[in-house]
């Protein structure tokens, strides 16, 4: 009779205090992977499959067509330009904002995340409104023969606008956490403020950099809203990759629109695995440099 | 080499983080610049270091001026309280980085600067380990990195802004020592920076002590403990009480009651008689003494502290006794009076 108020001795199961049950934990993933499959995945997929379908002989053939190359031309100048531009102002600006104290600081901050609040449509209005025929700097360019809106300078200005942001956001915040100690030691050592950033500051930051480049050459290739605008759509000559999907699905020529597609999308999952291969390979160093 | 700082002064956007500072240094003294936090000391070593310019005023290094020299030309060893190790380099690679960067002319062969650089590994006790990263070192050996790294260039004045600040009580203990050893080898003239007065009392052959941006007082670390010239060294370097007493011809007076203490050349009226909690003995009666009533009782390393309450509106007073003394005590009741002490007015 007594025992019978005695407490079960047989252990009980205790859950961590922040785990939910099996039920609740298969059903959120099984969303998730299920939202995934639907929204990313498969449309994905569908850019190869209709790329291929006529063949991998098509696929290349179409490839090869003289529009088609003239685009993934002028991606890779336009890219090939913008990005190490932004390469370097994005360290500066980053440089600026962490390491010094100045008036406006925070308006430069803001100014920064410009591109990303504003729609591309109208970073690239920006630059026709700029240089357009009845503007006043317009006609001075017209009359010296330089041709900004409608050429390679205006996509690749537009291109540079709109990703300017990438290397920079992914840099202040680093930098300022790194602070400028590291600085002080190297000058204090006899080194000049170039040695300073070539031999101290840019090892220090060199992961996060090459993050941020990895970003925004992605988002250079495949702008098309901002570059739209600038571009002009002359065949041949002004039209970058997805400018030349756009163009090629108009026209019914489903297997070209999708081949060239397919090149962007494999663009975008190289990016994403030399993204996954930097944060495994070097998660630790990754780390250590953000937390020192 | 011998370091002058001349009225030395410095504002941060209009707020004066240092005034009209004056100190001289010795060529191979090693002092302490102590006081608590936002007392200028920093400020002051960064100034020397040349990593700020100052508002007004001067630095001479030896007969030269050095106050419009840029941080590179004043040839320092600043070794900073988290290490600033350059954590992508290998420890050889610190050590050796001063060399590295001279331009070719002054630049000794690479051969040179890497025996250079083991030599200062072996002199921070830390050969072997040329091979390892920073993040690879216990705190300790960063810092005697860091240290190698900053005698590797020769400096004329090597300055140490709280050098052991980040690190546990018994490594800062050793590290202490070792720094004296250090010193007393290399002869550097060597400034530190640091809140800890043992530190400094135990370290420095001089001990500068500030406050709000001034310096109060510098002397021997005996001077600055034996005969504090002001009330916050007193309270700052060392333990003191502080009782509120009346000075009438040459006598001091605590309630109304003589204390027998010999006051002649002070003048009369209200004053600040300070003592060490050690600087007393105890009375067998009140008279002409101090009494209190023990509260509170600790025991610290080979003394036994007591607070004792001696009146309503007082702040409590601590003395300390040999515990074998202190045990003997009566525990309503105890009375005693300074041995050694100063008033102070204001």
């Amino acid at each position: 009779m007594a025992s019978d108020t005695v407490p079960s001795t047989e252990p009980r199961k205790l859950h961590s205090a922040v785990t939910e049950s099996k039920v609740a934990r298969v059903t959120l993933v099984a969303i998730s992977l299920l939202f995934l499959l639907l929204i990313l995945l498969l449309p994905l997929a569908a850019v190869f499959v209709e790329a291929f379908r006529k063949g991998a002989g098509s696929f290349f053939t179409s490839l090869q067509d003289a529009e088609t190359f003239s685009a993934i031309r002028l991606t890779l100048i336009v890219a090939g330009i913008s990005v190490p531009l932004n390469l370097s102002f994005g360290v500066a600006a980053a440089w600026a904002v962490a390491k010094f104290e100045f008036k406006g600081k925070a308006f430069l901050t803001t100014l920064i995340d410009l591109p990303f609040s504003v729609s591309p449509v109208i970073s690239g209005l920006v630059f026709v409104l700029l240089f357009g025929a009845n503007t006043w700097l317009g006609q001075w360019l017209s009359a010296n023969d330089i041709k900004i809106l409608f050429a390679a300078p205006g996509l690749i200005l537009a291109t540079m606008f709109v990703t300017f942001p990438f290397v920079a956001r992914e840099l202040i915040p680093l930098m300022q956490e790194q602070g400028t100690q590291d600085e002080e030691a190297a000058l204090s050592l006899g080194a000049s403020g170039w040695q300073a950033f070539w031999h101290v500051t840019l090892p220090n930051i060199k992961w996060g950099l090459l993050y941020g480049v990895l970003l925004c050459n992605a988002r250079a290739m495949g702008e098309f809203g901002a570059v739209s605008v600038v571009s002009g759509h002359i065949r041949g000559q002004t039209n970058t990759m997805p400018l030349q999907v756009e163009i090629l699905y108009n026209e019914y020529n489903f297997t070209g629109a999708f081949a060239v597609a397919s090149l962007l999308a494999l663009l975008a999952l190289v990016t994403l695995v030399l993204k996954t291969l930097l944060e495994m390979r070097y998660s630790a160093e990754i780390a250590a440099s953000r937390r020192h | 080499m011998e370091v002058r700082v001349q009225n030395l002064r410095k504002e941060f956007d209009r707020f004066p983080a240092l005034h009209d500072v004056s100190l001289d240094i010795r060529s191979g003294e090693l002092i302490a610049l102590l006081g608590p936090s936002g007392s200028g000391k920093t400020t002051l070593l960064r100034l020397i270091a040349g990593l700020e310019s100052p508002t007004e005023g001067q630095i001479f290094f030896g007969d030269e001026d050095a106050s419009r020299k840029t941080v590179q030309q004043r040839n320092i060893g600043f070794v900073f309280q988290h290490y600033a190790l350059f954590r992508h380099m290998t420890v050889l690679d610190n050590v050796s980085f001063g060399l590295k960067v001279r331009n070719s002319s002054r630049r000794p062969p690479q051969a040179e600067i890497r025996k250079r650089a083991l030599e200062l590994l072996d002199l921070v006790q830390l050969s072997g380990l040329e091979k390892r990263y920073p993040a690879q070192l216990s705190g300790g050996q960063r810092q005697r990195v860091a240290l190698a790294r900053a005698m590797a260039v020769e400096p004329n004045v090597l300055l140490l802004d709280e050098p052991f600040g980040a690190l546990d009580a018994q490594v800062r203990k050793d590290l202490r020592k070792w720094l004296r050893e250090i010193h007393d080898r290399t002869g550097h003239t060597t400034v530190f920076v640091t809140h800890d007065q043992d530190e400094a009392m135990e370290l420095a052959d001089r001990v500068v002590v500030m406050s709000q941006g001034a310096i109060e007082q510098i002397g021997t670390p005996d001077q600055v403990y034996d005969s504090p010239n002001s009330p916050f060294v007193f309270g700052f370097v060392g333990q003191s009480n502080c009782l509120q007493v009346e000075v009438a011809g040459g006598d001091i007076r605590f309630e109304g009651r003589s204390l027998g203490l010999n006051a002649e050349d002070e003048a009369d009226g209200a004053a600040q008689l300070y003592f060490r909690p050690h600087d007393v003995r105890l009375c067998e009666s009140a008279e002409n003494c101090i009494a209190g009533q023990p509260v509170a009782s600790r025991r610290v390393a080979g003394t036994r502290h007591i607070e004792l309450d001696i009146g309503k509106d007082r702040p409590h007073i601590e003395i300390e006794l040999p515990p074998s003394e202190a045990d003997r005590l009566d525990r309503t009741r105890v009375a005693f009076k300074p041995t050694r002490w100063k008033l102070f007015r204001g």
